[in-house]
C-alpha cells in the first residue's frame, strides 16, 4: 500500500459534482478534456496551478450531487494523488474507489491542515501528517473488501479476476 | 429489519442483513443514459466480457443531451445505440419513445416493488416510491453489473421520516415535503444513509407526488429513499406492472437510526435559494425575488399532476413579458395526456414554450441555459452554483404551483397571488 507525499490544496465544504466537473462539459469523456475544466469555478486554471502529486484536502460532503463519475476521473487526470476530506457523498465515494482514486476521510487533520503545506498520508498505517510539525491525525481505513478492489487497481481488474475464476 | 434490510437480504441470498454489512447483492434492472452510458461501455468493453448478463434487465436511456444537442452528445447517444443494438437490449429506447429516465421506467412498469435496482444516474433513488430499493452508483459499477449481475452495497441505516396530518395549504405537495425535510437535516443530513417515509399523512401524498420525495432522497446524500406499498401504490402500479408484487414492510422492532417528523397541517410550499437545496424558506418569506426564467420539468416535476397544477394556475393568464417560461413533459406519454386535456393549449396561449422530454436545462445542457447573473425559478432538484448555465447564475427550487404563479408575476410568487 502506498504513501502519499504532496502539497496541499484546499476547497471547501459541500464541494458538488457540478463544481468538480460542470455537466456542460460533459457531452466529453476524455481525461485531457475533463482535467482541463477541474473544479475551475472553484480555482481557475486548477489543473495547471497544480503539480503532479498533489493533495486536494476538502471539507465535509465532498463529490455531492450527481453520479457522474466523470468527477473523480477528472480529479485523477489532473495529476492529483489522493483526496482528503472531512467525509465524501456516498456516489463519489463509490466511483473514486472504482476507478483507482484514493480517498481518505480525515476530519481532525482537514481542521489543521492549511493552503500550500506539505503533507503525507499513509493509507497503510491510516494516518495524515503534516510534515512541517510532524503532527499525525487519524484517517479511516477502508473495509476489507473493499481494500481488495483497492489493491487491485480499481473495481474492473477486480471484477475482472472473478469473472476469470467462474470461466 | 427494515423493507430496504429486506430487500437487501433477498437479494443477496441472506436471511438477514444489518446496517454496516457489505454485501455483493443481484440486481434487477441496471440504468445508464447517454452521459453516463457511453463511459459504462467503454468499461465493460475492457472486461473482455461479449455479453451483458441479461438483456432483458439493462435499460438505457438517452435523455440528458437528446434529442442531441451537439455533436459530441450526438456521438455519445450512437454509442448507446449501437451497443443496444449489439447487445439486443430489451429496454433501449429512441428519442420520440423515451423519456426522461426516472419518470418513464415507472410510468412504463419497468420497476416495481421489492426490487433492486440500480443507475449510473443519481436521482435513481426516485424508484423507493414504488417500494423498491434503488439507488444510483458510478459508471464503473454500472459496468461490473453489466457484466455479472452484482453490485456491492454496503447495507445503509435507515431515518425514519414520519409524515403527519392533512395539508391545509391547497398547493403543498411532495416537492414541500422533500425540500421541508433537506432543510432541516441538510444536504449531509443523510449521507450513506436510507430515508423511509412512514405515517399517516402518507395518504394524501399521490404516486407522483411520491416519486418527487424518494426523487430527491439524494439531496439529502441519502443512498435510497423508500415508501412501503399501499392502497395507492397498487393502484398506480394495476395495468402499467405486470410481474408479481413483492411486498415488505419494516418490522415493529426494526432498528432505526434517528427520526424525524414532518408535519403535513403546518407545511408551506417551499423555495430553496441559491446554491444548496437545503437553503429553503417558506413562500411567505421568500421577499421580492425578480426571475427570468421558469422551469417545469425535470424527474422530479415532469409528471402529469405537475403539468396539471401548472396549467391550471396558467389558464386564461399571461406569462410576465420579460419572462421566458419552459414546460417539459417528462415523457412522451405525459406530453399526450398533455395534449388531450388542453394543457398545452393553456401554456401556448400564456406564451410559455413547450419542450420535447429531455432533462436539458435542468443540468445546464440546452434548452434554457442562463447567461451571466440570469436568475431562474425551476421545479428540478438542484441549485448548485452554475447548474443551469452560467457559474454566476441562480437557481431557485419550487413546486409546479409556485413556478407557475411566479412565471406570470416575473416574481417568486404564491399561485394567491395570481388568483
Ligand atoms: S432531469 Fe435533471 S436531475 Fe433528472 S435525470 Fe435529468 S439531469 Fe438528472
Amino acid at each position: 500500500m502506498a504513501k502519499y507525499v504532496g502539497k496541499v490544496w484546499i476547497v471547501g465544504d459541500d464541494v458538488d459534482t457540478d463544481l468538480i466537473i460542470a455537466a456542460r462539459y460533459l457531452n466529453d469523456s476524455s481525461e485531457d478534456f475533463l482535467k482541463e475544466h477541474c473544479l475551475e469555478d472553484v480555482i481557475p486554471d486548477f489543473h495547471n496551478k497544480i503539480a503532479k502529486g498533489d493533495i486536494l484536502v476538502a471539507g465535509k460532503n465532498f463529490g455531492c450531487g450527481s453520479s457522474r463519475e466523470h468527477a473523480p476521473v477528472a480529479i485523477k487526470a489532473t495529476g492529483i494523488s489522493c483526496v482528503v476530506a472531512e467525509s465524501f457523498a456516498r456516489i463519489f465515494y463509490r466511483n473514486a474507489i472504482n476507478i483507482g482514486l484514493p480517498i481518505f476521510t480525515a476530519p481532525e487533520a482537514v481542521k489543521a491542515i492549511s493552503q500550500g503545506e506539505e503533507i503525507v498520508v499513509d493509507s497503510e498505517e491510516g494516518y495524515v501528517e503534516q510534515v512541517k510539525t510532524g503532527q499525525k491525525y487519524e484517517a479511516e481505513k477502508f473495509p476489507s473488501f473493499i481494500q481488495e478492489i483497492i489493491e487491485a487497481g480499481n473495481l474492473l481488474n477486480y471484477v475482472q479476476r472473478r469473472v476469470q475464476k467462474n470461466d | 429489519m427494515t423493507i430496504t434490510e429486506k430487500i437487501l437480504a433477498a437479494h443477496c441470498g441472506l436471511e438477514e442483513v444489518k446496517a454496516g454489512d457489505l454485501i455483493n447483492a443481484r440486481v434487477d434492472l441496471v440504468l445508464s443514459n447517454d452521459i453516463t452510458g457511453p463511459v459504462a461501455i467503454k468499461e465493460f468493453r475492457k472486461l473482455g466480457v461479449k455479453k451483458v448478463f441479461d438483456r432483458t434487465k439493462i435499460a438505457m436511456l438517452p435523455d440528458h443531451f437528446a434529442p442531441n444537442k451537439d455533436i459530441k452528445s450526438a456521438q455519445q447517444c450512437k454509442e448507446l445505440r449501437e451497443f443496444a443494438k449489439e447487445q439486443d437490449l430489451t429496454h433501449y429506447y429512441e428519442v420520440g419513445k423515451v423519456g426522461i429516465e426516472h419518470c418513464f421506467l415507472p410510468e412504463q412498469g419497468i420497476v416495481g416493488p421489492g426490487e433492486l435496482i440500480i443507475g449510473a444516474d443519481s436521482h435513481t433513488c426516485t424508484y423507493g416510491a414504488l417500494g423498491a430499493f434503488s439507488t444510483g452508483v458510478g459508471s464503473t459499477d454500472v459496468a461490473a453489473a453489466m457484466a455479472t449481475g452484482e453490485i456491492w452495497l454496503r447495507v445503509p441505516s435507515t431515518i425514519k421520516v414520519n409524515i403527519v396530518g392533512q395539508p391545509s395549504n391547497p398547493w403543498v405537495s411532495g416537492k414541500d415535503v422533500i425540500l421541508a425535510l433537506i432543510g432541516k437535516i441538510g444536504v449531509d443530513g443523510a449521507r450513506y444513509q436510507s430515508l423511509e417515509f412512514v405515517g399517516e399523512g402518507l395518504k394524501h401524498l399521490s404516486m407522483d407526488s411520491r416519486l418527487t420525495i424518494c426523487n430527491m432522497a439524494i439531496e439529502a446524500g441519502a443512498k435510497n429513499g423508500i415508501i412501503a406499498v399501499d392502497e395507492i401504490t397498487k393502484e398506480y402500479l394495476k395495468g402499467r406492472y405486470h410481474k408479481p408484487l413483492i411486498i415488505y414492510e419494516s418490522d415493529e422492532d426494526a432498528v432505526y437510526d434517528r427520526e424525524i417528523e414532518i408535519d403535513l397541517s403546518t407545511l408551506k410550499p417551499q423555495v430553496a435559494f441559491p446554491h444548496a437545496p437545503s437553503n429553503t424558506r417558506d413562500i411567505d418569506n421568500v421577499g421580492e425575488v425578480v426571475i427570468d426564467q421558469v422551469v417545469i420539468g425535470s424527474c422530479t416535476n415532469g409528471r402529469i399532476e405537475d403539468m396539471r397544477i401548472a396549467a391550471q394556475i396558467l389558464k386564461g393568464k399571461r406569462v410576465d413579458p420579460y419572462l421566458r417560461l419552459i414546460v417539459i413533459p417528462g415523457t412522451q406519454d405525459v406530453y399526450k395526456q398533455c395534449i388531450e386535456e388542453g394543457i398545452l393549449d393553456i401554456i401556448i396561449d400564456a406564451g410559455g414554450v413547450v419542450s420535447p422530454p429531455t432533462c436539458g436545462p435542468c443540468l445546464g445542457g440546452y434548452m434554457g441555459v442562463l447567461a451571466k447573473g440570469e436568475r431562474a425559478l425551476s421545479t428540478t432538484n438542484r441549485n448548485f452554483v452554475g447548474r443551469m448555465g452560467h457559474p454566476e447564475s441562480e437557481v431557485y427550487l419550487a413546486n409546479p404551483a409556485i413556478a407557475a404563479a411566479s412565471a406570470i408575476t416575473g416574481k417568486i410568487s404564491s399561485p394567491e397571488e395570481v388568483e
